[in-house]
């Protein structure tokens, strides 16, 4: 999977007006689409209320997977980080960077859809003793510095190092702040709800509902990630090149300024 | 090894003692929160007193923030960083060094704030050996988040706004476990303050093995 990525990405830098799309993309766009067409009707109407929560845990539906999106995305950034110091290649690099995008915005997502249900559920839009909210908080503030970072101009060997580091730190750091989190909480509302879910009471077609939800956004966040790193390889390119391109420019200029002041001083 | 770290540690102490900015500045900023904090509570004894330790804690990370930035734009400023490495020390002597400056002098920063909590919050002092325990392993471990968050920031132009974004999230645990030992220790809630002790010493440790392992990176780049 490395070699097609990092090759189709340098295919795509040869041809400079070439898409950031290729087959294996436009099949994963059609299939997350087509996904989405009809996870829609199953989300809103063909799978049942839940007997205790009514339509509320149709948001279930967004929410599992956006949360389940936001913790891979992090994992691939944390793999990337620390490929990225032990390999030194940017490839690695940009993969860690682009999952951490994609992570934040889920992770986001996850967080909201989570309020506006603990709101009619709950009675509250935020709940400071659930666990999971609190230290998924925490973790959208660390990646979103994490992004700031990032964006800092830099030499992209630095850059790539100093993000790395902030990368990995903030992987080592997940457990410790969960379990303190835990501690500091001590009772969940969260974990009912998820033994609920878990329970075989569960019923069918709602259970069905979620896990299709799960593969059509994994297949989403697949096209997303590819599209994401192919951007982020061009920016690079688009860097590296730039400067050369800008100096051979002048360089003509220049040229064409000598032949100019040499022609006139001829006539 | 250890000869280094001293080395290194003592240089930024001297610095520190002549230029006065941790006593002159952070420690008047720092008593400021506290004053803040009064204010924003409506100056209400029982609500002072029940969340000391959490706004002593608070007003240790804002301090601590600016401690470390003070510690590190004195070193970009003169290119220190360089002569560091070339000096053949090793990184992980340099990380120590500096961590253990930036530990005594936040100490001391601790000790000013700590006088003044007692005077304008009036907590009672249940068990003194709990406190001094967790103020130096939380003190620990915010000096070694902060000097490897302090030297990555240092080299960049927007590094008074960067490093707080990135340290802070980190440090929630050590706000988390030192306020609740210090809860504990003050009376204020029934918890188990060794306990949390515990996993401040936990999360230190991971900071100064990581931050002695990375350091070498850290220094190379920047």
């Amino acid at each position: 999977m490395n070699t097609v990525k990092t090759d189709s990405a340098a295919s795509t830098v040869t041809d400079p007006v070439g898409s950031t799309s290729s087959r294996g993309t436009r099949v994963l766009g059609a299939l997350s689409l087509v996904g989405i067409a009809f996870l829609i009707p199953l989300a809103f109407w063909w799978s049942p209320a839940d007997s205790d929560q009514r339509d509320l845990v149709r948001i279930m539906y967004v929410h599992v997977p956006s949360a389940w999106l936001a913790y891979a995305a992090f994992t691939i950034t944390a793999v990337g980080s620390a490929m990225y110091l032990w390999k030194r290649s940017l490839w690695w690099d940009l993969v860690a960077a682009s999952a951490a995008e994609i992570g934040v915005l889920f992770c986001a997502i996850a967080l909201f859809t989570g309020s506006i249900w603990g709101r009619p559920t709950w009675g509250t839009y935020w709940e400071w003793t659930d666990v999971r909210i609190v230290t998924t908080l925490v973790l959208l503030l660390m990646y979103i510095g994490y992004l700031a970072l990032r964006r800092v101009a830099a030499d992209p060997h630095q850059r790539s190092q100093r993000a790395a580091i902030v990368g990995l730190i903030g992987v080592l750091n997940i457990p410790i702040v969960r379990f303190s989190v835990d501690w500091w909480a001590n009772r969940t509302l969260h974990q009912k709800a998820t033994v609920q879910v878990g329970d075989t009471q569960i019923d069918g077609l709602m259970l069905f509902t979620l896990m299709f939800s799960l593969v059509v956004s994994t297949v989403l966040f697949a096209w997303m990630l590819v599209h994401r790193f192919r951007i982020a390889w061009l920016e690079e390119q688009v860097e590296a090149h730039g400067l050369e391109a800008a100096l051979a420019d002048r360089r003509a200029e220049a040229e064409r300024g000598v032949d100019r002041a040499v022609g006139g001083a001829v006539s | 090894m250890w000869r280094e770290a001293r080395l290194v540690a003592s240089k930024d102490l001297r610095i520190e003692l002549r230029s006065r900015v941790g006593l002159g500045q952070v420690a008047p900023f720092a008593v400021l929160v506290l004053v803040l904090f009064g204010f924003a509570l409506s100056g209400d004894t029982r609500t002072l007193r029940t969340y000391t330790g959490g706004l002593f804690w608070v007003t240790v990370l804002f301090s601590a923030v600016l401690a470390i930035q003070r510690a590190f734009s004195i070193e970009s400023a003169d290119g220190n960083r360089d002569a560091l490495r070339m000096s053949g020390m090793e990184p992980a002597a340099i990380f120590l060094g500096k961590a253990a400056a930036l530990v005594l002098q936040l100490l001391a920063l601790e000790v000013v704030l700590g006088a003044a909590v007692l005077i304008l919050y009036d907590p009672d002092l249940d068990s003194p050996g709990l406190i001094a325990a967790t103020a130096l392993v939380a003190t620990v471990g915010v000096a070694a988040a902060g000097t490897i968050y302090g030297v990555l920031a240092a080299g960049l132009r927007v590094r008074e706004t960067i490093l707080p974004i990135l340290l802070l999230p980190v440090l929630a645990p050590v706000l988390i476990g030192a306020t609740r030992a210090f809860d504990d220790a003050l009376g204020a809630a029934a918890v188990d303050g060794w306990n949390w002790l515990g996993l401040l010493a936990l999360a230190a440790s991971i900071y100064v093995a990581f931050g002695a392992l990375a350091f070498g990176v850290l220094l190379e780049d920047s």
